[in-house]
């Protein structure tokens, strides 16, 4: 079997997977999980560009991530007038002075000779520059977070159209990437690691801490939406006449009473199908847009040199590559990919609630993608991307039933059996190692391998 | 404070140890600690049930040998399963660590799927060796100190294990076999030593700091499967701010990293009201940084070492 044999037959059967929740439990369930699937496709290209191409081991994907919703919230949000007027000058003096401590730190950093001296310099112009900073970000702070906290509390965003945001959370992304690479860039794997999975920490901790930009623990609820809401479908005629044609047999026999209940609850239905359709539609748009786009990248020199890099960093400096360089460059795109997909994320949800990130579901979820599905084959992650969030959510079910099944010959009380069922919910995460386990151990290049081209003679 | 610096320097005793031998960086070993712990909880609501304890000291001590039993075993099997195959393979380390990836998912679904996600308190005894109260009026001063038994038991059987690890590794045959080995693969192979056994060793090892550090720590906090998965942070930073693949260094890591955790978190603003006169006292809780930063004091430890002696403090593996 030749590689796009297979990699046709393995999108066979994750479509036949999709199919099988469609009518076995419900479409609308189906859809929302084809959303997310498509997410998670995204994101595990971003992770396959860094790992599979270069072999940066950045286990910092959901802090990127939630760079993306942050720019989510920060482009649709309707602007908090008052809270500019409260906090606005002292926060601006602030940000200037964070801003002028951090360029006279590293411009002392590179200036003064090594010694003592040069500590007591760069301690000396971080604490005056803290302190400063302080002094203005503190009360701007303050006054933001009182204006109306029940409601605002905060500096609101620029009231664009939310689909902005997801070029907008690529941006945010690639620049957090920018300062991290500078710092990390230069450790060996594991400190790389490390390294990235404290910075994705830290970054949840500021969005769950710094109230004035994004409310903190209080979410963000209710972003715009790209796609128009289930309200406004089901009052809008257009959409009315299109659910009575597309059910035309169904209503026909039906008589005129009951016709307009089961027209309304057609609609109701519908408009539900419709929304997550929209969704859906745009996700694939940017899925096919990065995938294209990956591919090209990856098989055209710099993809190869990339390659070469990852595979024998000294012979490939030795060429003459700039290898720090070019790997500060490929961690930034694929971080921005993973920012892309967490504002696409958040635009789907609607909310952003820093509480809910979760370096297991944002991070290594990610990377069991990119290593299931194949790491260096894009349509690998790709599939990797579908297949691991469906058994992500699937598993649950089948695990409940599976329980049911396996202890149906106990009570219904019995209490062993509740726990086993209360509990089923977590058999996912031991289904996500087992699988990962299983695919390095038997199967290293994952389902879809990379492909290398036969040596030319 | 020196108890969560202890506990921290027993978890990263065995980050350490694994990364000295093994060669790689493991994350599963927040969720082997949480591993250790659950059995160690289990066995004491038994122990509880059937009315046998240790009076004034927590039950869960005598339920920690069965623990520490059951979690080497468990780690073992990992071994034998998992890390065994690459080994044989001689894989790059990153391969190693995905892996340790896939089995931190396993342990942290064995854990869950039998204990549940929530707190768990399973502390009993006599809860403070100190109160409050007590040590007011023992010595007339007008704060009070408390000493939870937890703390007293943390910073002593630390201590202990730390004499009996270092007296293993410097005395025994077995324990400069293991130091042999990390320190030169190749010629420990060539003097005849069983690499398998020194992997054991290590894994056994490993598999007791990580169940005494997680009980102790869930004695003086709570049990949660999460926060234990946390914990691989502030681990890390400590085995390699102190020097990685060197114990000592561990310990001191373990130290310097909870120091600066809780030095830079803590509210200074009792402690300033006796510095300064009356009315200079601030509103705030003269904090440096609010307590949902320790996570960023850790990293931030973690990254000037880095960067400025990548070695760590005291000279550990280059890399």
């Amino acid at each position: 079997m030749n590689n796009a044999q297979r990699s046709a037959l393995s999108f066979t059967v994750m479509a036949a997977l999709l199919m099988v929740v469609g009518f076995s439990q419900s479409w609308p369930l189906m859809l929302t999980i084809l959303n997310l699937c498509l997410i998670s496709a995204v994101m595990a290209l971003g992770v396959n560009i860094q790992w599979g191409y270069a072999g940066l081991f950045n286990v910092g994907t959901m802090g990127f991530a939630a760079l993306g919703g942050v720019a989510a919230v920060l482009v649709s949000k309707a602007p908090v007038p008052e809270a500019w007027a409260a906090g606005g000058s002292n926060l601006f003096v602030g940000a200037l002075l964070f801003a002028i401590t951090v360029a006279a730190t590293v411009i002392a950093y590179r200036r003064t000779p090594k010694g003592p001296l040069k500590v007591l310099a760069l301690s000396g112009i971080i604490i005056i520059g803290i302190i400063a900073t302080r002094y203005f970000f503190d009360p701007a702070i303050a006054d933001i977070e009182a204006v109306n906290p029940a409601v605002t509390g905060y500096l609101g965003g620029l009231g664009l159209p939310i689909l902005f945001s997801w070029a907008a959370g690529g941006l945010f992304a690639a620049g957090a990437a920018w300062i991290i690479g500078k710092i990390t860039l230069g450790l060996r794997s594991d400190y790389l690691a490390i390294a990235t999975l404290g910075i994705s920490e830290i970054i949840i901790a500021l969005l769950k801490n710094e109230d004035w930009l994004t409310r903190g623990v209080k979410n963000v609820a209710g972003l715009s939406r790209p796609v128009p809401y289930e309200v406004d479908l089901q009052k809008s005629d257009w959409f009315i006449g299109w659910t009575e044609w597309l059910n035309s047999s169904a209503l026909e026999g039906v008589a005129v009473s009951d016709r307009t209940d089961l027209l309304s609850n057609l609609v109701i239905q519908h408009s539900g199908v419709f929304v997550k359709l929209g969704y859906a539609g745009l996700f694939t748009v940017v899925l096919v847009v990065v995938l294209s786009m990956s591919v090209m990248a990856l098989n055209s020199p710099w993809g190869r040199m990339m390659r070469a890099i990852r595979d024998n960093e000294v012979s490939a400096a030795a060429m003459g590559k700039d290898v720090t360089g070019r790997r500060l460059r490929v961690f930034i795109i694929g971080s921005a990919v993973v920012g892309i997909a967490g504002a696409m994320l958040t635009t789907l949800d609607g909310q952003l609630t820093p509480g809910s990130y979760n370096p297991l579901r944002f991070t290594f979820l990610i990377w069991v993608m990119v290593i299931v599905g194949g790491s260096g084959n894009n349509l690998g992650s790709v599939l990797g991307g579908f297949l691991i969030w469906f058994i992500w959510i699937e598993a649950e079910p089948v695990g409940v039933w599976l329980i049911n099944f396996a202890t149906g010959w106990m009570d219904d009380i019995s209490p062993l059996r509740l726990h086993l069922l209360d509990s089923a919910q977590h058999m996912r995460l031991f289904m996500m190692g087992l699988v990962l386990l299983l695919v390095m151990r038997f199967n290293p290049g994952g389902i879809l391998p990379e492909v290398t081209k036969a040596r030319v003679q | 404070m020196l108890t969560y610096g202890s506990q921290l320097a027993l978890g990263a005793l065995g980050i350490t140890l694994i990364y000295g031998i093994l060669r790689f960086a493991n994350f599963a070993h927040g969720d082997l600690m949480a591993f250790g712990t659950m059995v160690t909880v289990l066995m004491t609501w038994w122990l509880q049930s059937i009315d046998v304890g240790l009076a004034p000291l927590p039950t869960a001590l005598l339920a920690l040998p069965v623990a520490i039993a059951i979690t080497i075993v468990m780690a073992l099997l990992i071994d034998k399963s998992v890390f065994k195959f690459y080994r044989k393979k001689r894989s790059a380390p990153a391969l190693f660590v995905i892996a340790s990836i896939g089995v931190m998912f396993v342990l942290n679904g064995i854990v869950r799927f039998i204990i549940g996600p929530n707190d768990q308190r399973f502390s009993d005894g006599e809860r403070f060796i100190i109160k409050a109260r007590a040590f007011k009026q023992m010595t007339g001063l007008n704060e009070g100190l408390a000493i939870k038994v937890s703390q007293g038991l943390t910073i002593s059987i630390a201590f202990l294990l730390v004499v009996a690890l270092f007296w293993f590794l410097q005395r025994t045959r077995t324990g400069k076999a293991m130091r042999a080995y990390s320190d030169n693969e190749d010629l420990a192979l060539l003097s005849g030593i069983d690499p398998e056994r020194v992997v054991m060793v290590t894994w056994i090892i490993t598999a007791t700091l990580a169940t005494i550090a997680g009980t102790l720590y869930g004695l003086d906090k709570s049990f949660k499967p999460f926060t234990y998965f946390q914990l691989l942070l502030p681990l890390f930073a400590a085995a390699i701010v102190g020097g990685i693949g060197n114990p000592l260094g561990a310990i001191l890591g373990g130290y310097v990293v909870a120091f600066s955790e809780v030095s830079i978190t803590y509210a200074y603003k009792k402690f300033l009201k006796y510095l300064v006169p009356e009315n200079w006292e601030p509103d705030g809780l003269v904090q440096f940084l609010s307590t949902d930063y320790k996570f960023a004091v850790s990293f931030i430890i973690l990254v000037l070492v880095l960067l400025i002696r990548p070695t760590g403090i005291l000279r550990g593996r280059v890399i």
